[in-house]
């Protein structure tokens, strides 16, 4: 097993996710097989190749700094789980 | 029966525009029959997650009366669904994700929006594996999506419900999104013709986004000819989306009268190695003959990186993907976790509970890769590997115009049979993936049976050649019927 329970909790933290405890084992199973799939990587001669981040080499353009959007805020607080006065609630952060 | 008194849902997207443009029959009766036939299928196929029943009906008389008036656009009054992954204003867009159960979006996505303003009517939004992440439909949070040509089978994936629902005929194109082989791969398994443009041809704004950098969205249809039309639709620069194109939509229904004579076919020496079914692989063959008794020059060709196609893949979408799916914090919108202790509890147990396992296994695999430890060696590689297959297929376009070969490995699997190892289903996508990794246009179209069950031509061809491998596809079309086969409980 490439990954062990240690690492998979870890990169659960990370990842924010909470993985519960009877999928825990098939995690760390499934996840320690992708890894050792893409290990397989390790193998290729890459000595000198420029890494690709884009398929079309294209160029991010600037555009006019104006405002295109209107206020939408209700519409699109009406997707939010909890709201009050058009915030955002969530637990108390700050004792 | 001559082809235009075909009942209606029988009936092509091109066919079905001829007939409205006669006064045939108008959209709403079109429209009608369609929803009809959705009620009585789609319980038993699961291919659509939302009915858009009331609104289809209302723009199908809108539709009709601007036909009257001597308006509307090229597809006017011609219906059409939307794979769940893309945003319809006041319409459920639910990504196939219990994290978006109830996400009703505030806009339209701009294919959504391109299509409407050419006239064309949604009837619903199509199942699909959860955030696109699947080959088979069965990630998908309501249940997977089956095949009409044996239900006990899968239609592919993650585009599986737009596959299915134009392969059971109850619309004649739907929308789809191809990351990995998402639209291609399910038109293969359902007999339906799928085509995922270059990347960049088509607008990404407003289709939720899996990994940024290889999703593209396209259609999957009856022929090619019913995609050229759509394509001609969708295509085109969007200053919405960052990666979008700036470069002019040629007319492709025009581009589809071209000649076989000439094309220069490359068939990949890889791609027939062991791993791809014989029948299939003899089914491939035959399509490659009808190619080249018109003229085509077949001419071998070595993509060497191709094995480490998904291998790279799965670095770099993984890691795309964990970026992307960062959003859904459970504050915003999406679901959120009953009682959180703290904020750290909120997004974890709301994440938790939102995604299911393949999608938190690929969160986790690209917060692996991307991890402080592991950068190198996983995800710089993988894009420096990506470089090399992308290469490949540059040095393979310096000798032919376009590649053909198979578009799976085996047709429809059963339900279930490769959810126990994701490597097995990765691998599925083996033949369709370089083309997303290099950001290339390809097309799948029906080329045989083997046992009743569809088996998908593959044609890529270099960026931007849509018009090309269309022409391909649209001549092959004309040559043979197997785009016209129809699993017989729907016919």
């Amino acid at each position: 097993m490439s990954l062990d329970k240690d690492q998979v909790q870890h990169i659960a933290t990370l990842a924010r996710l909470r993985v519960a405890d009877d999928e825990f084992a098939e995690t760390v199973d499934k996840l320690s097989r992708i890894v050792d799939f893409v290990a397989k990587l390790s193998q290729a001669t890459t000595d000198d190749v420029v890494p690709m981040a884009h398929p079309l080499n294209q160029v991010q353009r600037p555009r006019p700094d104006r405002v295109t959007e209107s206020n939408d805020r209700d519409r699109i607080q009406n997707n939010a789980p909890a709201v009050s006065d058009g915030f955002y609630l969530v637990p108390k952060v700050i004792e | 029966m001559s082809a235009s008194s075909r009942e209606l849902h029988a009936q092509p997207l091109t066919q079905l525009a001829a007939g409205l443009s006669r006064g045939d029959f108008s959209s709403l009766e079109l429209t009608q029959a369609l929803l009809a036939r959705i009620t009585c299928f789609n319980d038993s196929l699961n291919a659509l997650l939302t009915v858009t029943a009331d609104a289809a009906l209302a723009a199908a008389k809108r539709a009709d009366a601007d036909r009257a008036a001597g308006k509307g656009g090229v597809l006017n009054g011609l219906p059409i669904v939307h794979k769940d992954i893309f945003c319809t204003r006041d319409v459920l867009t639910t990504c196939g994700s219990r994290m978006l159960e109830n996400f009703v979006s505030p806009y339209d996505a701009t294919v959504v929006e391109r299509i409407a303003g050419a006239g064309a009517i949604m009837l619903g939004k199509s199942n699909m594996d959860e955030f696109a992440m699947g080959s088979s439909s069965e990630t998908s949070y309501f249940g997977p999506v089956r095949n009409p040509w044996d239900t006990e089978r899968s239609p592919g994936g993650s585009s599986g419900g737009s596959s299915a629902a134009v392969a059971a005929r109850l619309v004649p194109a739907a929308t789809g999104t191809d990351t990995g082989g998402s639209i291609r791969q399910p038109a293969a398994l359902t007999g339906t013709t799928g085509l995922k443009p270059t990347y960049g041809r088509v607008s990404r704004y407003g289709m939720i986004a899996f990994a940024s950098s290889l999703d593209q969205a396209g259609v999957i249809t009856r022929s090619a000819d019913d995609a050229a039309l759509l394509l001609g639709v969708m295509a085109g620069f969007d200053e919405r989306d960052s990666t979008s194109v700036d470069q002019a939509v040629p007319d492709y229904v025009a581009g589809l009268d071209g000649s076989l004579k000439g094309v220069r076919v490359g068939i990949v020496r890889q791609h027939f190695d062991a791993g791809l079914d014989e029948h299939c692989a003899a089914a491939v063959r035959e399509a490659l003959a009808v190619l080249e008794s018109q003229g085509a020059i077949l001419t071998e060709v070595d993509l060497p990186n191709l094995d480490m196609s998904v291998p790279t893949y799965y670095v770099v979408a993984p890691a795309e993907c964990s970026s992307n799916l960062s959003r859904f914090d459970g504050v915003r919108f999406g679901h959120r976790a009953d009682d959180p202790e703290d904020l750290m509890d909120l997004y974890c147990r709301s994440r938790g509970e939102g995604f299911g396992a393949e999608v938190k296994r690929r969160i986790m695999t690209g917060t692996y890769v991307l991890s402080a430890g592991y950068y190198d060696a996983y995800y710089l590689k993988a894009q420096q590997v990506r470089q090399l297959i992308s290469d490949d297929f540059r040095h393979a376009f310096a000798d032919v115009d376009v590649i053909a070969g198979p578009t799976t490995p085996t047709p429809a699997f059963k339900l279930g049979d490769k959810t126990d190892d994701p490597i097995t289903m990765y691998l599925n996508d083996i033949y369709t993936i370089g083309a997303n990794l290099a950001g290339l246009p390809g097309v799948s179209v029906p080329c045989g049976l083997v046992d009743g069950l569809p088996v998908g031509l593959h044609l890529v061809g270099p960026h931007f050649s849509e018009q090309s491998i269309l022409c391909c596809a649209h001549q092959y079309q004309q040559l043979t019927d197997w785009h016209e086969q129809c699993p017989e409980d729907y016919r």
